[in-house]
């Protein structure tokens, strides 16, 4: 192997930013998986309660728990950029200023 | 315009009152579909089509090497790939599409999108940097890493030629149909145009041209898009509620419209859908492609960031627009008649919904046409025109890599072809591709495709995305599981979709299905990826002890980008 990628390897920083960014990564993937596929089981399942109108008028519950998950999906990739390009990038930096 | 909408709607009211199944038959693929010639909409789409002519003679001078063609020299910024990455994401499909589904089935609508976006964070946490990190022009680059080059990257190439082609034929004869109706022009004119048109950016612009194509289709549709939500919304004095009633009182279909129905009828049905969706956008080779124009992993997340707002924000829009067509199609305009559909309804009874002039799909547009009147009913005409013009676009260029990239410099070549030589295979494949897809949109002129998209997904869902998924995160994985888990994908997803209800009975016109799902994901994509790892596992030869080894290295750059392609230096 190339003498640098051993040297990272056995960076303990680098360990830190791949259990740091890997634990993060999933942690908001599974969100994203709950919460689309508890909409998807929702339409399969539970058409009553979707179909089921907020007080008097005729919009239902569908509707916000639809635009919920169009907007969550915009809600983490921003919390997941936001702390990638700062602090994952950074200990990444780190990491290559190491090999110096 | 109006005028002559009207005039088709009298037409065909006169005629309705005799055979009115016939006629509504014929409004949704007859010949009435040729309209009057529409010169706001011709001039317009005139006037995109000089201005990315221009940008792809500029784009033409600054494109030298072969990191300029493949991936404009990698100095797209995240924001600017972010709107190419949704210019090359929103089609013409899913703007009419959608919208068009939300005018047929309200709510319903929303769940086809909401599937076409989730995709998109998946991307962003667990496959941009590593892509960005490991590869060069093409996804196969990343595939093939560590493993043999000539059989994962003639794989790889065949999943992304097998992806593009069934992509562009519904593209191609989407274009030909929509430009008949809209531009009152020849079927066959409308796809010849298309065709050259995107050899011309592809072939002298490469990615660079191909890239602001997308961008500037981008900024038009989400203008003319927000726009329309803006004068819908406005009627109502923006309260959706309002908006909601008036749409329940006229559609048929009452207050079902606010409630799912029946699109979705099974859980099984349900995931296997939401899986070929999600993963087969993170397998789509054209998107992949548009990784490496960014300069590094940051402004590569940042694409998705902004791609995802984008997008999304779109699908709102069109959610709007589908209950904006409700209430423009049918309900009576101040004048009391309804110049969008065939037939005006009895007095007392509600507008059927499929009496609307040229199908479900024209919705969005003649909602377009009652907001904005003749001159933005030309733009959005237009808009629609170049939106399948960027999304070709991408798919030739990314088709064309395929053929250069993998195919001829590193399996035929062996990786000792030169740039020029490449670049000049490259343009070939352009130009035979751009030539395919006219004879292919001619030849499936009358044809259903609508399942075409739904196979490229399948097909890049299960045999792109494994391959590319297990490559970065499973250092186990060898060139014989990646081959065989691959090869079951492409297999067993384009079989299982044929035996399907969609193809086997709906197209072919079989009695009844031999596979019982309309989307075989959940299986194809289980299948594929079991199969990698069977196939890894009880691999043991020297090659797999090698390709193993091999992985820390990989890992290293795929985590931290050392050793990375940078941007040329412009």
């Amino acid at each position: 192997m190339n003498q640098n990628a051993q040297r990272i390897l056995n960076n303990p920083k680098f360990q830190e930013l791949i259990a740091k960014r890997s634990a993060f990564a999933w942690t908001l993937s599974v969100a994203m998986l709950v919460i689309y596929y508890g909409f998807i089981l929702l339409v399969a399942f539970g058409k009553g309660f979707l179909g089921t109108p907020i007080g008097a008028g005729v919009t239902t519950w569908g509707i916000p728990i639809g635009l919920f998950t169009i907007v969550s999906a915009f809600i983490l990739t921003g919390i997941y950029v936001n702390r990638a390009n700062g602090e994952f990038d950074e200990l990444n930096r780190q990491i290559m200023e190491d090999l110096k | 315009m109006r005028a002559a909408t009207t005039r088709i709607a009298g037409a065909l009211a006169a005629a309705g009152a005799l055979v009115p199944a016939a006629v509504h038959a014929a409004a949704v693929e007859g010949a009435v579909q040729k309209q009057a010639t529409n010169w706001e909409a011709i001039l317009m789409f005139l006037a995109f089509v000089l201005f990315t002519l221009g940008i792809t003679y500029w784009a033409a001078r600054r494109t030298k090497s072969a990191k300029d063609f493949y991936a404009a020299g990698g100095g797209i910024t995240g924001f600017q790939n972010g709107l190419a990455i949704a210019g090359d994401y929103m089609s013409a499909a899913s703007f009419l599409g959608i919208a068009g589904l939300v005018y047929a089935n309200g709510f319903d609508g929303l769940i086809f999108s909401v599937g076409w976006l989730v995709g998109w964070p998946i991307i962003l946490f667990l496959v941009a940097e590593r892509l960005r990190n490991l590869g060069k022009y093409t996804f196969a680059d990343v595939a093939s890493y560590r493993f043999q080059q000539t059989p994962i990257r003639t794989l790889s190439a065949c999943g992304s030629l097998a992806t593009v082609t069934f992509y562009l034929i519904a593209q191609m004869v989407g274009a030909g149909k929509l430009i008949q109706l809209l531009f009152g022009m020849d079927y066959i004119w409308a796809v010849v145009i298309v065709g050259v048109l995107m050899i011309g950016y592809v072939t002298f612009g490469g990615m660079l041209a191909t890239t602001w194509v997308q961008i500037i289709k981008a900024v038009m549709l989400l203008s003319g898009a927000s726009f329309m939500a803006f004068m819908i919304l406005a009627k109502f004095g923006f309260s959706p509620e309002a908006m909601f009633q008036a749409a329940v009182s006229v559609h048929p279909k009452g207050v079902a419209i606010m409630s799912p129905g029946a699109l979705i009828t099974d859980p099984v049905s349900a995931i296997s859908l939401g899986m070929a969706l999600m993963f087969g956008t993170a397998g789509l080779p054209h998107i992949l492609m548009r990784f490496f124009t960014v300069a590094d992993a940051k402004e590569a997340r940042k694409s998705v960031f902004y791609a995802t707002g984008f997008i999304g924000y779109f699908y709102i829009l069109t959610f709007i627009i589908g209950f904006g067509a409700i209430l423009m199609i049918l309900a009576p305009d101040a004048n009391g008649a309804y110049p969008f559909l065939t037939a005006t309804p009895a007095a007392g009874a509600k507008a059927a919904i499929t009496s609307i002039i040229g199908g479900t799909n024209m919705a969005a547009i003649h909602t377009a046409h009652a907001v904005g009147g003749d001159l933005f009913y030309g733009f959005i005409s237009a808009v629609a025109f170049a939106t399948i013009l960027a999304v070709v676009a991408g798919l030739t260029l990314a088709g064309a890599s395929a053929v250069s990239h993998d195919l001829y410099a590193s399996v035929f070549a062996k990786g000792r072809a030169n740039e020029t030589d490449e670049i000049r295979v490259s343009k070939i494949t352009t130009v035979i591709i751009g030539i395919v897809s006219i004879f292919l949109g001619i030849a499936f002129e009358n044809q259903n495709v609508a399942f075409m998209v739904g196979l490229a997904f399948v097909i890049a869902a299960s045999a792109n995305f494994p391959i590319l998924l297990m490559s970065m995160f499973w250092g186990k994985m060898t060139t014989r599981g990646a081959v065989i888990g691959g090869t079951i994908g492409l297999v067993s997803s384009v079989t299982m979709l044929v035996l399907g209800p969609t193809v086997w009975k709906a197209v072919l016109g079989n009695p009844a299905a031999i596979f019982p799902y309309d989307n075989p994901g959940l299986f194809s994509i289980t299948l594929s990826f079991a199969a990698i790892w069977f196939f890894s596992i009880t691999d043991n030869s020297e090659q797999a002890q090698k390709e193993r080894r091999d992985f820390e290295a990989q890992y290293v750059r795929s985590q931290t980008g050392l050793g990375a392609e940078g941007a040329s230096a412009h």
